[in-house]
């Protein structure tokens, strides 16, 4: 056990994956081309393997890299949602990439470079990892954003990503910086150590320069403003990628740090990210009514889902951040579950994204059209399906934590949001065909079928997910 | 055994309701009709086991909820009270269920009907094996429910579905009271299970509860509100409006669920309830006015309608009134034998009067009818067998005569010779009622089977009415004797109308009383009917059957030895005649006060208020409100970067000043 090799043990799921991606980098040069769907079979195949790996892993708590990366059941319960995440975009993009002509070997290994940062961003236990994992994720991203090059929204979705993004890393750097002026130390411990009770605002400074970074992750209102532009702009398995695998990685580094790092200032950080999240939810609510795409529509939901979690969060307790994770767990299948419905509506060879595009589903394709239907349900939130539970987790801890004009916004805002998700379905339902859509690729079809699946059977068999979440909400406090 | 009893029509309910379609009519008949015959077996079992046996019992099933102090369990109190009940359930329903097989042949939704059925004997024997308050309001709404359900059977007859509606609010009104009952009790005692309820009845008389204002005697309160239930589902005085037009249920429902088990509910739930009603002597006296006088009026409306029915309907209504007398004086035991002997005899009257109504192809008019003697004479003898029951013929001073004779006779002697206050009225309306009972049985069996035929027995435009009737496949309209299948229940239920008076009186009220009921009914030491009933003045014995002998006498003038002589009355008296046969005009009154300002209500609510208001302020005012919201969120997606900037910037100064201008705390 003293062998220098064994000390790495909390870092092998990143070590898979880094040499993959490596290994990948080596077979992609030497094949050209050609060896795009290889290549990206191998990317799933080694995310296949990471997540095992993690699954596996014994319910331990390891540090490693002299405290700067940690390894507990919360980084690891993340860890397996950004995987999932990255490896259903990647099955979703398989055969889209070679229809739309962009596949190309650096696409999956971009993906799982960006999975490393983002494994490294739920496992950060200290301002410079948090920041090391946090850009080799967002540089990949931007460079996936804008992977279809000859394609002029998709260029544009990357260099509008990247420029924002490179403001709220500066952002984020900038907090960081004044957080360790104040304390004295990058490491987490050491700055719960060193913050608490009454605080300079200084600290508080630090603390909402932080937060706007990484709000700008999350797509949280008002650093938001991106988001509908790149989902709209970036191919559509790209979106989803951008709207599950790094909202997972984004929201455990928010929720560590300020569980870790900031647990004497409870009452500080609160606030902001009540603000947030009220902010969030209600945009989410209102700006998703008028849109007539429906990446635009999803990528605004997205918005308004990021809010929830963030009443989760705002509660401040283990309670509270298990919601989190229940939420974010269910949010992920739900949106891997939608985007695998959009990537299936193709019609004559060509995508078409609009809502009209989607009337008279049901009659041409009543299995899609019923599995959207529940998806868009779960998405509203309507009981019994696993959408209402996620919602419920977290507002049942803001009750708890007597938030209540929170709790109630969020209410609210999930009525008002209802309108537009059973819109969808009304349209699919209730309005004429304009024509079937194309037979999807059976890896699309089944996506979305297994996601159905767990949104219709989430009450029935709940209890993975909460004691899982349970448990790695345990790790942090 | 128990289990198996209450449970097995619950399995053909589920088994005709869920597979009825798959496995066809004849199977669900079959598979329904078995299981009810299974429980019946039982019953009387059960019956010979706990009356005769002496082995009450106490099986329990399940938790059903724990709510603090509240524990509700499912579990079966099978005492002797409960088991005659089993046994007039069971019974009779198994022979409901054999009887429909022929009666409902022609329909096409025999597995619906079966599983409704089912579902309602399950749910009474819920009612009747419960062992707290809470399951016997389950039974009780689950009967309610299939009642419901069985009177708009046919729901393409807009009439049906407004009887089914009428039923369920009118009986709505008396579960309000009931269930504020079980409240209070619960709120006296702490406890909804009978075992509890009944060992603190003695020590809550005399104490009161402050209610608006006012103190009232806690028991007399609890007791009221409890009966108030027990008039809802027993159609007694004010809440009996429902019963009559349940009657456009199919016959065989009418049989089983309006005169045999299901209004016979609230005089079991105030038998069983007697050492909470002894400890409120004005309650009782409330349930013997209140007895009386349905037994009064409903048997005056009986004496002029023309369908038949409506006045098997009535005249139920009136001897549920009997048992409810018998109940008020203390004499719990004569209000179940009378239940329990009335079941029989009225069943029987019901499917004779079905079988009628199968041979005249849907006719129920009685004026369309006469003659049927030599047509279907096997109904005939069966339909005089269960007049003669009702309306209490044997030889007085003896206990040999039908059914209704013994047990009817006895509720008349025990309200005179009670001391409750308004026993002397109960007396008199219950005396001149036994006449006027006689008189409307035998003016259905005159107008039925004797005289001249008249009409064609088929009047084409409002007979058939029910969808799966439409084409007359009869061939011939000649009226005709019902199959086997239909004549079998007649016979047996006729042979209860005819035995069970003398071979039970002496085991419900006569020398084994005691050693019968044990704990079943409680009476109080002071309650001393039974004996004070064998000290009535032979007048008084006398009297019922010499009433019944009037009113037959005076039918048989009217309708056989003067046939126009009816009408003639009828006409010399046009204000009284008019009043009785619209009911007392209690459907107007009701009408007027109750249903037509609840209309206007509604109108108002829903015009004024939901439309104008709150979907005017709400919905659409909010809907409004989004799509402008909506429309300058988008605004601010302008699509440049440098706004998207900005815009974080302001997010991030807005926080900050939020926290310099309003400190850190």
């Amino acid at each position: 056990m003293n062998a220098p090799i064994f000390a790495l043990a909390p870092v092998l799921p990143e070590i898979i994956v880094s040499l993959g991606a490596l290994g990948l980098i080596l077979l992609g040069a030497l094949r050209g081309e050609t060896a795009a769907w290889l290549v990206a079979e191998l990317a799933v195949a080694i995310l296949g393997v990471a997540i095992i790996v993690v699954l596996r892993h014994p319910d331990t708590t390891g540090a490693d890299f002299s405290g700067s990366f940690i390894d507990d059941a919360f980084g690891r319960y993340m860890k397996v949602l950004s995987l999932i995440g990255a490896l259903v975009a990647l099955l979703l993009s398989l055969d889209f990439t070679a229809r739309e002509k962009f596949a190309s070997f650096e696409y999956p290994i971009l993906i799982l470079l960006s999975t490393i940062g983002m494994m490294l961003m739920a496992s950060a236990n200290d301002l410079i990892a948090l920041y090391m994992g946090l850009e080799l994720s967002s540089l990949a991203l931007y460079v996936i954003a804008a992977i279809k090059r000859d394609d002029v929204k998709s260029s544009e979705a990357g260099l509008k990503y990247f420029v924002l993004g490179a403001l709220s890393s500066g952002m984020l750097l900038y907090g960081a910086s004044l957080i360790y002026g104040f304390s004295g130390t990058v490491s987490f411990n050491g700055i719960a150590h060193a913050i608490h009770g009454q605080v300079s605002i200084g600290v508080i400074f630090g603390l909402v320069f932080m937060m706007a970074g990484m709000a700008f992750k999350i797509s949280a209102v008002p650093f938001h403003m991106w988001t509908p532009d790149v989902y709209e702009g970036a191919p559509t398995p790209v979106t989803a990628f951008f709207a599950s695998a790094p909202k997972m990685a984004a929201v455990a580094m928010m929720v560590r740090i300020l569980s870790t790092a900031f647990p004497g200032i409870v009452t500080q950080w609160q606030q902001i990210v009540g603000f947030l999240a009220i902010l969030s939810m209600l945009l989410g609510a209102f700006a998703a009514i008028g849109q007539t795409n429906i990446k635009r529509l999803m990528a605004y939901s997205s918005i308004g889902h990021m809010g929830f979690a963030l009443v989760g969060l705002a509660a401040g307790t283990q309670i509270g951040v298990q919601g989190v994770l229940i939420y974010m767990t269910i949010y992920l299948l739900m949106t891997l579950g939608t985007f695998a419905a959009i990537i299936s509506m193709r019609r004559n060879g060509q995508m078409v994204e609009t809502i009209a595009d989607l009337a008279g589903l049901s009659k041409t394709n009543g299995k899609m059209a019923f599995f959207l239907a529940m998806m868009m349900f779960s998405l509203a939130g309507i009981p019994p399906l696993a959408g209402f539970f996620g919602k419920f987790y977290v507002i049942g801890a803001a009750m708890e934590a007597h938030l209540y004009t929170l709790s109630t916004i969020a209410v609210l805002a999930s009525v008002v949001s209802a309108f537009y998700y059973l819109r969808i379905v009304k349209i699919m339902y209730l309005d004429d065909s304009v024509g079937a859509f194309d037979k999807p690729y059976w890896v699309v079809d089944w996506a979305l079928v297994l996601s159905g699946i767990f949104v219709l059977a989430f009450w029935v068999y709940p209890s993975p997910i909460i004691i899982g979440a349970m448990a790695a909400a345990k790790s942090l406090f | 055994m128990y289990q198996t009893l209450v449970f097995a029509p619950l399995v053909g309910f589920l088994i005709a309701g869920v597979f009825g379609r798959t496995i066809g009519a004849r199977a669900s008949e079959i598979v329904t009709t078995g299981l009810l015959f299974l429980s019946a077996i039982l019953a009387w079992v059960a019956f010979v086991k706990v009356g005769y046996g002496h082995q009450s019992a106490h099986v329990d099933i399940a938790n059903w909820f724990t709510s603090g102090d509240l524990k509700v369990s499912w579990a079966f109190r099978v005492d002797t009270l409960t088991a005659v009940m089993l046994v007039v359930v069971c019974s009779v329903s198994a022979l409901v269920h054999l009887y429909s097989i022929g009666y409902m042949h022609e329909d096409e939704s025999r597995p619906r009907f079966f599983a409704y059925l089912s579902l309602f004997t399950f749910a009474m024997l819920m009612l009747v094996t419960a062992d707290n308050l809470v399951q016997m309001f389950f039974g009780w709404e689950g009967v309610g429910l299939a009642s419901y359900l069985l009177i708009g059977f046919w729901y393409q007859k807009p009439s049906a579905n407004a009887a089914a509606i009428k039923a369920f609010v009118v009986n709505r009104v008396g579960d309000f009271g009931y269930a504020l009952g079980i409240f209070l009790v619960f709120a006296l005692t702490g406890s909804v299970g009978f075992e509890e309820i009944f060992a603190k009845a003695p020590e809550l008389a005399n104490k009161s509860i402050m209610a608006f204002g006012y103190s009232w005697d806690a028991m007399t309160l609890t007791c009221l509100l409890l009966f108030m239930g027990a008039c809802g589902k027993s159609a007694q005085f004010l809440l009996h409006t429902w019963l009559p037009d349940a009657m456009e249920g199919p016959t065989p429902v009418s049989a089983l669920i309006h005169a045999a088990t299901m209004v016979t509910a609230g005089v079991f739930m105030v038998a069983r309830l007697s050492p909470l009603f002894e400890q409120a002597p004005v309650a009782l006296s409330v349930v013997t006015i209140v007895g009386g006088t349905t037994a009064f009026f409903a048997a005056t409306i009986g004496l002029v309608q023309n369908d038949i029915k409506r006045v098997i309907a009535y005249s139920t209504c009136s001897q549920l009134g009997y048992m409810f007398v018998a109940l008020g004086v203390g004499g719990y035991q004569l209000g179940i034998f009378h239940l329990f002997t009335h079941a029989f005899f009225k069943a029987l009257l019901f499917l004779g009067a079905g079988s009628v109504i199968h041979a005249m192809h849907h006719e129920q008019d009685m004026r369309n009818m006469g003659g049927l003697r030599s047509k279907i004479p096997f109904t005939f003898a069966m339909m005089t067998i269960g007049t003669l029951a009702l309306t209490g013929f044997g030889i007085p001073f003896t206990s040999i005569g039908f059914a209704g004779f013994v047990s009817k006779d006895a509720i008349i002697e025990a309200a005179y010779a009670s001391d409750r206050f308004g026993h002397t009225y109960a007396f008199l309306l219950v005396v001149v009622a036994a006449g006027l009972t006689s008189f409307y049985s035998w003016r259905l069996v005159f107008l039925t089977f004797f005289g001249e035929p008249k009409g064609s027995g088929h009047d084409a435009d409002s007979l058939h009415s029910h969808a799966d009737h439409g084409t007359d496949d009869h061939g011939a309209h000649e009226p005709h004797e019902s199959p086997m299948v239909m004549l079998i229940p007649l016979a047996l239920l006729a042979l209860g109308a005819v035995v069970a008076g003398f071979a039970f009186k002496g085991v419900f009220f006569g020398a084994g009383q005691e050693e019968f009921w044990k704990e079943a009914l409680s009476v109080s030491k002071d309650n001393k009917i039974l004996e004070a009933m064998e000290n009535v003045p032979h007048l008084v014995s006398l009297l019922p059957t010499l009433m019944m002998a009037g009113g037959f006498l005076l039918a048989y003038f009217m309708y056989i030895v003067a046939p126009g002589s009816a009408k003639a009355v009828a006409q010399a008296n046009p204000v009284l005649y008019r009043f009785l046969l619209n009911k007392w005009y209690f459907d107007e009154l009701y009408d007027f006060i109750f249903v037509r300002p609840a209309f206007w209500l509604g109108r108002l609510f829903w015009k004024g208020g939901d439309g104008k208001l709150i979907d005017g302020l709400g919905p659409d005012g909010v809907a409004a409100r989004v799509v402008d919201v909506t429309n300058r969120v988008v605004v601010l997606q302008s699509g440049y970067v440098y706004h998207y900037a900005f815009a974080m910037m302001i997010g991030v100064a807005a926080l900050i000043s939020w926290y310099l201008i309003g400190g850190v705390r």
